[in-house]
């Protein structure tokens, strides 16, 4: 078997993707991914992700006019099966008709490797994922964990030059979904394969991506690394679906954000703007003396580690969490303090 | 466990009658079959004359029936297994609508399609005299029980994405077919076979009117007995027949409880 | 992909094309020699205007409708008792009640002739106890039980795999709630399995309307529709009323199982 191949250059040109009972799953996007990256695709159901994976699968054709380039070749005519991606399914696809070394070795045995040279390949596989006493099992014997372990294993074995996971944790329990995360991003890591992966979790996305792109209804939203898009969105809806986000109104006046519940000092606030945006962990308990915003408390969560607040603000519900590991009683009185370079303002000022 | 009460006992007497009054029939021709004299009841003595003489009598409408039921389960096989594929792959109103066009020929009596038949093709004397024309009803009869059954199989293991999997490693149409598609269509396809040779033998409404004097069934060859012969033959023949077909009922029972568990435990 | 819906026609055109030639081009012959004999188009009329042909229709109907009538009651006892008792012996009762699925309508017939003809069973029976021979094999009666013992097993299989999936939670609700066992029989079970019963009797209607077999070896006397059919046909030689009959038949009992799938999944074999 030959080494594995230098990492892929992805580019989608102009790729849109409106189904034959009309419904246009994704307007038509551009989209450069670089060799050895992991790009996550993240959206809430129905914005396009899947389709933008499959069309780079080949899964797919895009609507005439759009392009899927790997390493600048145009291989938009060409069927997945010659494509070479290696591909992750949420439900794993695994052969129930074949035992785990079967299924591992299936790409390797269409690619005529002869016996030995296979069965090395599948030990190879089945000891990078540690799956090796299950070597024998039948699918149906396996739990969903093992599973994802064996859909992985036959998806590299065939040394794709590009790995596509479509929401591949989303069938598993939190706990499992956390450790496969972990083994996950070292996998990629350290193969420094080109991966595309798609999920609805923004957690997971954090997590994974060296990039990530956020969709909406078959749009693209915002492209970038996730330290940019959960401080620096590029629009409302972005600014939502990452994480919690509070949002006041207000007016800007001399240097501070005046709203109904106090004046948040601003000195880099741009003029005119209506609202500031900031994250629930940037809101600080203060004391009545440093106080910028007063309000009442109105829930408060112990999640363990931390303690999450809903509070009325002036007419608006602020969420903020603390480490503080003081209780809060319904309706106590609160003064909260933002740093100034904790304020967001959105682009479209939204 | 609960305790059962009177409510039990009765209803289970009631199934129990039922059961008789299907079963106990069954019993008493296939005892007529090896009795003597049937008038004077199992004290005449058992025999297997009358079996022996349906054996002379009818062997090549039993080979026939059996030729027949073979063949046409080829025939199905060819057929209805690429059109269930095809069912499978593009869901929607089309396939349902043809779907409920191949069960046609089960919804109307054996008697209209035979006449239709015979209408259309009676100037083909060729065909009309051989056993093809028998076959042909048999097929158009079997086949939606070959498709459903087939069909039930591909849906239960989400063929589309078992495909996509494969077609990923690489594989083209007919590698997957033979690797991936068939072999989990196993169940479905033995089931349907079962199905499809037993109501193949069985099959009388149509064959009865697409038969001639030298192209009869097993099935046709029973109602001539019954007319013509003594009792105690046409019931000798009625015991080949049961012979022939039980081992096959057995058959599809065993099939159908490993199906339906199958099938749920794909689906996890 | 259009190449890939292509390759599905590709794959689906030998059962089209066996399918069109061999059914759906001889319907279409047969609706329209129906239309060729001496009285035309309106031999499609003369099921209800011919005499003969009117009384089969009515005899068949109400035959038909007994049958289901008896059936549906025996199955769903059986089959909803079936269902919901496990005991010893439970398994081999449900193969034996669905074994006469494939029996031929002669068979049937046959045994039906075994039980209550000139030489059967009860009339042994009846002669022990009474001294006059009870012979009703012959008859519309001998036809009922045969019709019975065909469509026992297509219906129990139906009302088994509906009653499995009646919601145990909905009948616990109702006894909560104070219903005594038959009340809950009356206002859950009977309501849960109505689309699985109107299905099975469709069902076992239509295939009653149709069945030929069995009418034809238990003879002479019997009037009902096939046997008529078949009548006109050999002996009378009149092929295009005969045309016209069995393509009305086919129409009618395509229609109430038409009915029947949409009022549930799928059908079970109509043969018989």
């Amino acid at each position: 078997m030959s080494e594995a191949p230098a990492p892929l250059a992805i580019r989608l040109e102009r790729c849109g993707k409106t189904f034959a009972d009309g419904t246009r799953a994704l307007e038509p996007l551009d989209l450069e991914i670089r060799a050895g990256e992991t790009l996550v695709v993240l959206g809430p159901s129905g914005c396009g992700k899947t389709t933008t994976l499959r069309i780079i699968a080949g899964l797919e054709e895009p609507d005439p006019g759009g392009r899927v380039l790997f390493d600048g070749t145009d291989v938009t005519p060409v069927p997945i099966e010659s494509r070479r991606v290696g591909l992750v399914f949420q439900s794993y696809a695994l052969f129930p008709n074949m035992d785990v070394r079967g299924n591992i070795a299936y790409g390797l045995r269409i690619r005529a490797l002869g016996k030995a040279g296979r069965d090395a390949r599948v030990d190879e596989m089945l000891a990078m994922m540690r799956i090796e006493a299950l070597a024998d099992r039948r699918i149906d014997q396996l739990s969903g964990g093992q599973r994802q372990r064996v859909a992985l294993a036959r998806a590299l074995a065939v040394r794709p030059r590009a790995l596509l996971l479509d929401e591949p944790l989303t069938a598993l329990d939190a706990k499992l979904r956390d450790t496969l995360r972990v083994e996950i991003d070292a996998l990629l890591r350290r193969l420094g394969i080109t991966s595309i992966y798609v999920t609805h979790d923004q957690s997971e996305a954090m997590a994974l991506g060296d990039r990530i792109v956020v969709m909406d209804h078959g749009k693209v939203a915002q492209i970038g690394a996730p330290r940019e898009i959960y401080f620096a969105p590029a629009s409302r809806f972005v600014a939502e679906f990452i994480g919690s986000m509070n949002r006041l109104e207000g007016r800007v006046e001399a240097g501070r954000f005046v709203t109904a519940a106090g004046a948040i000092p601003w000195p880099d606030a741009p003029p005119g703007a209506r609202h500031v945006l900031f994250r629930p962990e940037s809101v600080r308990l203060a004391g009545a003396d440093s106080a910028q915003l007063a309000g009442t408390v109105s829930a408060a969560f112990f999640l363990g580690d931390r303690t999450r607040l809903f509070i009325e603000c002036g007419g608006h519900s602020v969420i903020a969490e603390t480490a503080e590991r003081r209780e809060f009683a319904r309706d106590a009185p609160v003064h909260l303090a933002i740093d100034s370079d904790a304020l967001l303002t959105l682009k479209d000022s939204q | 466990m609960r305790r059962r009460g009177p409510a039990f006992w009765c209803l289970l007497g009631f199934t129990l009658c039922v059961c008789a009054f299907l079963i106990v029939p069954v019993g008493m021709s296939m005892l007529a079959g090896v009795t003597v004299n049937y008038q004077s009841g199992i004290g005449s003595g058992m025999t297997l004359r009358w079996v022996a003489q349906v054996w002379d009598g009818y062997r090549d409408t039993i080979f026939r029936s059996i030729g027949i039921a073979l063949a046409c389960l080829a025939c199905t096989l060819l057929l209805g297994v690429p059109a269930a594929y095809a069912l499978a792959r593009r869901q929607g109103a089309l396939a349902r609508t043809i779907e409920e066009l191949l069960v046609m020929p089960v919804a109307i009596p054996g008697l209209a399609t035979a006449m239709a038949l015979i209408v259309t093709y009676n100037t083909l004397g060729e065909f009309r005299t051989s056993w093809t024309f028998i076959l042909t009803g048999h097929v158009l009869f079997t086949l939606p029980f070959m498709v459903r059954s087939v069909l039930a199989v591909m849906g239960a293991i989400d063929l589309k994405t078992l495909e996509e999997g494969a077609a990923s490693l690489g594989a083209g149409f007919f590698r997957r077919v033979f690797t991936v598609v068939l072999p989990n269509c196993r169940s479905g396809i033995l089931a349907g076979s079962l199905m499809v040779v037993t109501l193949s033998m069985g099959e009388f409404n149509m064959t009865w009117l697409l038969h001639t004097p030298l192209t009869k069934t097993l099935p046709v060859g029973l109602a001539d007995a019954y007319a013509s012969l003594r009792l105690e033959v046409g019931s000798a023949y009625t015991l080949v027949f049961f012979v022939m077909i039980v081992p096959l009922l057995i058959g599809i029972q065993v099939l159908a409880r490993p199906i339906e568990l199958g099938t749920k435990a794909t689906r996890r | 992909m259009s190449r890939s819906n292509r390759l599905l026609l590709l794959l689906f055109l030998p059962a089209g094309i066996v399918f069109a030639a061999f059914f759906l081009v001889p319907l279409g012959q047969l609706f329209v020699i129906g239309g060729t004999g001496k009285e035309g188009w309106s031999a499609y009329g003369a099921i209800l205007t011919n005499r003969n042909y009117f009384n089969s229709l009515v005899s068949t109907t109400l035959l038909s409708a007994s049958v289901t009538a008896a059936t549906l009651a025996i199955s769903g006892i059986a089959g909803v008792f079936l269902t919901r008792n496990r005991f010893w012996g439970r398994v081999a009762l449900v193969a034996m009640l669905t074994f006469p699925l494939a029996f031929p309508g002669v068979v049937i017939g046959f045994m039906v002739i075994m039980l209550a003809g000139r030489q059967g069973v009860i009339g042994d029976v009846t002669e022990w106890l009474t001294g006059e021979r009870l012979v009703f094999a012959y008859s519309m009666t001998g036809l009922f039980i045969g019709y019975v013992y065909f469509s026992i097993p297509r219906t129990i299989l139906t009302v088994m795999a509906a009653a499995e999936k009646l919601d145990p939670k909905v009948e616990e609700a109702a006894r909560s709630l104070g219903a005594g066992p038959l009340r809950v029989v009356r206002d859950v079970i009977v309501p849960g399995l109505k689309p699985a019963l109107l299905s099975a009797g469709a069902i076992c209607f239509a295939t009653a309307m149709g069945a030929f077999g069995t009418a034809f070896t238990l003879a002479t006397r019997i009037n009902v529709l096939p046997v008529t059919i078949y009548g006109v046909f050999t002996e009378e030689a009149n092929i295009a009323a005969a045309a016209a009959l069995s393509f009305v038949l086919g129409v009618l009992t395509w229609a109430v199982l038409a009915l029947a799938r949409t009022a549930a999944g799928s059908t079970v074999a109509a043969a018989g």
